[in-house]
Formats: C-alpha cells, structure tokens, sequence
C-alpha cells in the first residue's frame, strides 16, 4: 500500500492505544458538561451534532446551548432532563483512543456505574466546588474500589464559581484523599477544573497558577495503563472449539479464546481444567499467521501436542500456577433486578469466563451501604443496587481467582432463570 | 529477551480482538445466528472479522440482505461476488417480494428504509434466526450510543431502551425464549475512523461508490443525491455531474453522497479525519425526520 503522509489525527488512527474510563458525579455536577467539552476540544463535536443540539435547545427554551442534549440521546432523558442510562462514546487524540463510559449519578443507577466501571482503566469522579464531598462521591469512590479499575480521577468543578480559591479545593482533595486511603483506592489524581469554561481540560489554565498538576486530557493521554493488565497468571479461557469440517482443511482442532491474563508462547507445557491433563502449546493460530505469544486482550486459537478432551467453559493455565477449581464461591455482589431481591435459596445461572452453570445462594453474610461502609450483617437479601457479600453452591466447579488479582476470572453474573434478565455482578473473595 | 518489551496491542487490534471475541460468543452459544450484510462498509468489515474468528475453518453461519429494491448497482455487484469468493449462503429478504404480496405498503414519499423492519422481521422468522449481527455502531448516533453488544429483542422485533440487560466485563447473557432474539453488534465500539483505518490496514475491496467518481447528481435539501431511477428530478431541479463519493450505502432514494476527490483509501481516511459533518448527518436523508428518528426505527425492530 502507498505510503501517504497522514494528518495526526488520521495518522492517530495506528498504533495509538486505547484508554477506557467511566465517568461519574452527581446530578447537575456539571458531568454532561464536561463530556461534552472533551468532545468538543478534542473536535469530536460535528458541526451536525452541533446544530441539532442548538435548535433542540432553543426550542426547548434553554438560555445556552445544552451540551448535556448531547450525551442525552433518548426520548425519556430529555424530556425528564436526566441520564437513565449508561452511554459510550468515542473520541481520539494523537496519542490515545478513548472509550468513555458515560453513567448516571443517581442512586438508583448505581448498577450503571458498576456496569461502566466493570471495563474502565480509569474512573473520573466529578465534584461541584461550591459543595465539596457528598455522599454520592464517597459511593462512586468506592464503587471504583470494589470494581477494581485501576486509576481515579477526582475532578474538582465549577471552580470558577469559588473564584478559583486554593483553600477551598485543597480542602476537598485532602477529605477525598483521606476518604480514598479508607478504601484501597488506586493511583489517584485531583484536578481543578471549570468544564463550562474549559479551564485544565485541553490545557493548563491560568486561573489556578497555584496548581502544578496536569490538564485533565494530558493526565488521560499519559496515565500508564500497560502494567495494569496482569501479565503473569496464564488463564486461556476455552471459548470455542475450532475443527473446520474441510476437504482442504483437515486433522485442525484448536482451542479459540481471547488471553484472560498472563503470556502464551508455543512449547509452554500447560494444564488444562478441569481435566488436569497436561500438554505442550504447539501453536499459536491467528487467521494472519501464527504468532510468538500470546497475551490480553489478543483473541487467538491454541493448539496442543496432544489429543486431550478440551471445550468451551475449560480453562488453559500453567501447570503450577492455576485458578481454583471450586464450587463453594464467596462474593460480592450488585444486584441489579428491580423485580425481586437475591434471597437466600435463590437459584440463578452463572455466567463466569466462558462457562455456565447453575448457582444457589447459600446465604447472605452482610449488606453494605454504599455511603457509610457500614455492614449490616442482620441482613437476609438483597434489593436492587444494593451490594453484599454473598456466599454460593455451584453445579459444576468455576476455574476462578480472586477478582482482585484477576477481573476476568473473578468477575461473573447471575441470570434470573424465569426472565433471561442479568440479575447480579459478582466479584469473588474467596473460591474453594 | 527484552526486559522492556511493552506487550501492548494498538487501539485496532483491540477492537478486532474483542469483535472476534463477540462472533464466537455468539456461535458458541446460539443455535442459528446470521449475519446482516448490505454490501456496506460495516458490514464489510464484519465478514472480515468474522472469517478471522473462525479460521482456518469457514464462516460458520449465512448472511442476511434486507434489499430494498433500491439498490446501487455496484453493491450488488459487490455482495454477489464476495459471497461466491467466501462461500456463503446468502439469504434475501425482499422488500418488493413484500410490496407485491401485501406484508407492506409502500410509501407515499417511495422510501424503503423504514418499511424494511417488517420485511427483515419477517425474514428472521422464517429462517428462525436466534441471534442477528449487525454492523452499527454506538458513534454513528445517540440512540445507538446506549445500545448493548447483545441487544435483547421481543417477539416483535422491538428494542426497549429502559429494559436493557447491564453488561459487564466481557460477559455478555444471550439468553432469551423461543421468538425472542438477540442483536449482536461486534462493531460497537469502532468509530468511523477505526473502520477506514481497518480497511487499509487489511487491504479490504469495497465497492467502488465508496471511491470519489464522476456521477450525475441534484442537489437537495444541501446533499448530493444520484440521479437514477428511484430520484427523479422535481420541477425547477437541475442535475449537474460531480466528482462524489458515498460515505454510507443505504437505500439510494435516500442516501446522498459527498463531494470528494479521495480515490483512495488514504485519501478517504484524511478526509474522513478532516471532516466537521456525521456520517449519516451528511449522508441519510431518513435520520432527519425527528431528533428521535433512529430511536423509533429501533425500537419497531430495526437494527
């Protein structure tokens, strides 16, 4: 192909990588604002997009163009003014792609934040200056926490309406860096910002010289997200057996799946679950050829040297370092079903790596409320958005770690049997 | 060995891993998926990504074209042969079989997309599709920014935005009962950009509307519409012949192009980067119609 000489953000389209965050704040914290105005300085915002959003809200009767009727696609959220629902989207700068996961701040979305949080490299936590910490910080704080992603941002807004005043923004982030040490959080970074004036968003803002941080998209840009990914523990979850039926093609059976964790390379012994049968990786099969290694997010087809019996829902790892094969899990959970509660004797499908089976839930050792961390241990079930640690009975055995070394193989759902709905989001503790 | 090898994978081969991932979710766990396929550049790009998840093997399920009747040529051209060359068993769902036999009337303006849902439904019934891929994505609009890789669907097609199933990790629940069905969109998360940037990278042939030629156009309404048998000039119209190409493929008595001079994928992919107008904002007459267009269409079953 011919080497054309690309502008940065066409030549941005190789090579970058890719940062996924979600983005939490309470009502009227300025959230639709903010996204909007990374959107915009980052030319994301097309000239359509823009227009539409003028007229919509000059016929709404809005004083200023409404960014937040932007993100606010659907029908109920502009009428009611409010987010309902989790939203993707997309922008891009010469460095980066980035995937943002646009969730609600009300308390009965809390299941949107888990959801967005589920996949994010980096949450970003938007507070109004004027009214420093509330309750809804310390939940999305902790709910980045209990999720496990990696970097937080705390986004001190509205700034300009403190007329940039150091000591109140100090005060915030030292109750915010208290409140974090609590919880274990991340790498954690606090920035200033006005997202209606764009103040430390694209650049540094010379309102607030007394701040020496990044911008808020330079901080994205080069946050460091490749040591997150955990590239010890080999888990090679079985997603689909591959044996073309082919004249052309014959004697083929490899094993497909996307690298939960750890580096594959072709003569590693490996054992597969749960089987316990050994083998040696012969190959590593892409459709462009075979590879070295193997490592996440790659999807890829392994071939072994034996004949061994593997499907979907087994699990390839190193023969000394495995996952527990269990079927007594311990967990906590979200539960997200607004028609019943998680009682005690609930049986639910499970859904963890690229296995399936049937679950009961043995009992319910405490609810925690979000805002204070307190554990109700009297607790009996489980309402919806309300988050507990659970204990259940598998069917079959899951080929588990704990989701704080692995968000792959210690995450997993429950599906309510009766409705096919995703009732819960499980994170394990304890596997055996 | 290097000490410092990075182990990272570019934003591209992300996507492609996790669109390959989503496929053979799907063929694991369905009984009859297909593959919506119009001859566009989406959906071109899906049975690319579909022939890397099952390789060596062959594509393992057929392709679906909902045709509207109101076809470029060239895409039909284009469908025909990369099916022969893949081997797939193409299924059509007819929109004029439809007309003709009563299940839709046509309407009073002569556009198909909207009375395609029916046909497409209708179809998916017949052959008892469980699970249908589809090539949008959540950038092309807002209604599709808030759908779901897995898109749960009633016995009637329909899309609940309230009610949709949370999706976490990379565990996506296909569950449904008999006559409900599930939407797959293996391509959510790609922009505009990211398809082009694929479709150099892999050196895929797209049909040659997609490419600046000189074409007889009238301009309405500000877009450039091909003058054939389905636009027609109006009183007081005048076509004109300019250099164009087409940034969508949909019904061509309501998909316009755009002035272009990029003959090529490079040039395609800088203009692409360049440009100040949506994809569909500057090619789709049919997402005009109310802010909420593209909601109401999905929700009566459309993809």
């Amino acid at each position: 192909m011919s080497q054309a000489v690309l502008e940065p953000e066409a030549a941005a389209g190789r090579g970058m990588d890719l940062l996924r965050f979600a983005t939490a704040g309470s009502v009227d914290d300025g959230k639709s604002t903010l996204i909007g105005r990374l959107l915009y300085d980052t030319k994301t915002i097309f000239e359509d997009q823009l227009e539409a959003v003028e007229s919509a809200s000059a016929s709404r009767g809005d004083e200023y163009t409404n960014l937040a009727l932007l993100t606010d696609g659907l029908r109920a959220e502009r009428e009611q003014g409010i987010t309902i629902d989790v939203a993707y989207r997309y922008f891009a700068t010469p460095r980066r792609k980035f995937i943002i996961a646009d969730t609600p701040g009300h308390i009965q979305y809390t299941r949107n934040m888990v959801t967005g949080a589920s996949t994010a490299d980096l949450a970003l936590i938007l507070v109004d200056a004027r009214k420093g910490l509330v309750e809804q910080s310390r939940r999305h704080a902790f709910l980045t926490t209990l999720l496990r992603v990696p970097h937080l941002v705390l986004c001190v807004n509205k700034m300009d309406l403190v007329d940039w005043d150091k000591e109140v923004y100090d005060r915030i982030a030292d109750e915010f860096t208290s409140f974090a040490a609590k919880l274990d959080a991340p790498d954690l970074t606090i920035i200033p910002i006005s997202a209606l004036n764009g103040d430390n968003i694209a650049s540094r803002s010379d309102k607030s010289p007394w701040y020496e941080g990044p911008s808020l998209l330079h901080h994205l840009e080069h946050v460091h997200i490749a040591s997150d990914r955990n590239l010890v523990d080999v888990r090679f979850p079985v997603q689909y057996v591959i044996r073309p039926q082919s004249t052309t093609v014959t004697d083929y059976r490899g094993y497909a799946g996307q690298v939960a964790s750890g580096i594959l390379k072709p003569g590693d012994e490996v054992l597969a679950l749960p089987s316990g049968l050994t083998s040696k990786i012969a190959s590593i099969d892409t459709a462009d050829g075979p590879v070295e290694e193997a490592f996440p997010p790659m999807s890829v087809t392994v071939r072994l040297t034996d004949e061994i019996d593997i499907s979907r829902g087994d699990m390839i790892c190193r023969p000394n370092n495995a996952p527990a094969v269990a079927q007594d899990i311990e967990a906590m959970i979200c539960w997200m079903d607004e028609s019943a509660p998680l009682r005690v004797g609930g049986k639910y499908t499970i859904k963890h790596t690229t296995r399936t089976a049937r679950t009961v839930v043995r009992g319910v050792q405490y609810r925690l409320d979000v805002n204070t961390l307190h554990r109700d241990e009297s607790a009996g079930e489980l309402a919806l958005n309300e988050i507990g640690r659970i204990k259940l009975r598998t069917t079959v055995p899951l080929l588990a770690d704990e989701y704080r070394r692995n968000r792959t193989t210690g995450g997993f759902i429950l599906i309510d049997e009766g409705t096919n709905r995703t009732v819960g989001a499980g994170m394990i503790i304890e596997a055996r | 060995m290097s000490q410092t090898k990075p182990y990272r994978v570019s934003h591209l081969d992300a996507l492609e891993a996790e669109s390959i991932f989503i496929m053979r979710e799907v063929m694991a766990e369905f009984e009859r998926p297909a593959l919506l396929f119009s001859g566009g550049k989406d959906s071109i790009v899906m049975l690319r990504l579909a022939e890397k998840a099952f390789a060596p093997g062959r594509i393992p399920f057929p392709v679906m074209h909902v045709d509207t009747g109101h076809n470029f040529p060239e895409v039909l051209e284009y469908r025909d042969r990369r099916v022969a060359t893949l081997g797939l068993n193409l299924v059509i769902a007819s929109v004029q079989e439809a007309i003709d036999t009563g299940l839709v009337r046509e309407l009073p303006d002569g556009t198909r997309n909207r009375i395609q849902t029916p046909v497409l439904l209708a179809a998916q019934e017949k052959y008892r599709f469980d699970a249908l891929f589809g090539g949008a994505r959540r950038d092309e609009e807002k209604a599709r920014a808030k759908e779901r890789m897995f898109s749960f669907r009633d016995e009637f097609g329909q899309w609940d935005p309230k009610n949709q199933r949370p999706e976490l990790w990379s565990l996506y629940n296909g569950r449904h009962h008999p006559g409900e069905s599930i939407r797959v969109f293996p391509l959510s998360n790609w922009t505009e950009l990211d398809v082009w940037h694929y479709i150099a990278k892999e050196q895929i042939p797209l049909p040659s509307i997609y490419y600046a030629h000189d074409r007889e156009v009238v301009e309405r309404n500000g877009m450039f519409y091909a003058v054939n048998e389905f636009i027609r000039l109006r009183d007081g119209e005048t076509s004109e012949v300019r250099r164009v190409r087409y940034r969508t493929v949909g019904d061509a008595s309501q998909t316009a192009a755009v002035l272009s001079e990029a003959d090529t994928v490079e040039k395609v992919i800088d203009e692409v980067a360049a440009t100040r107008i949506t994809e569909r904002g500057a090619t789709r007459g049919d997402d005009r119609v109310s802010e909420a267009a593209m909601e109401d269409r999905k929700r009566e079953g459309y993809f």
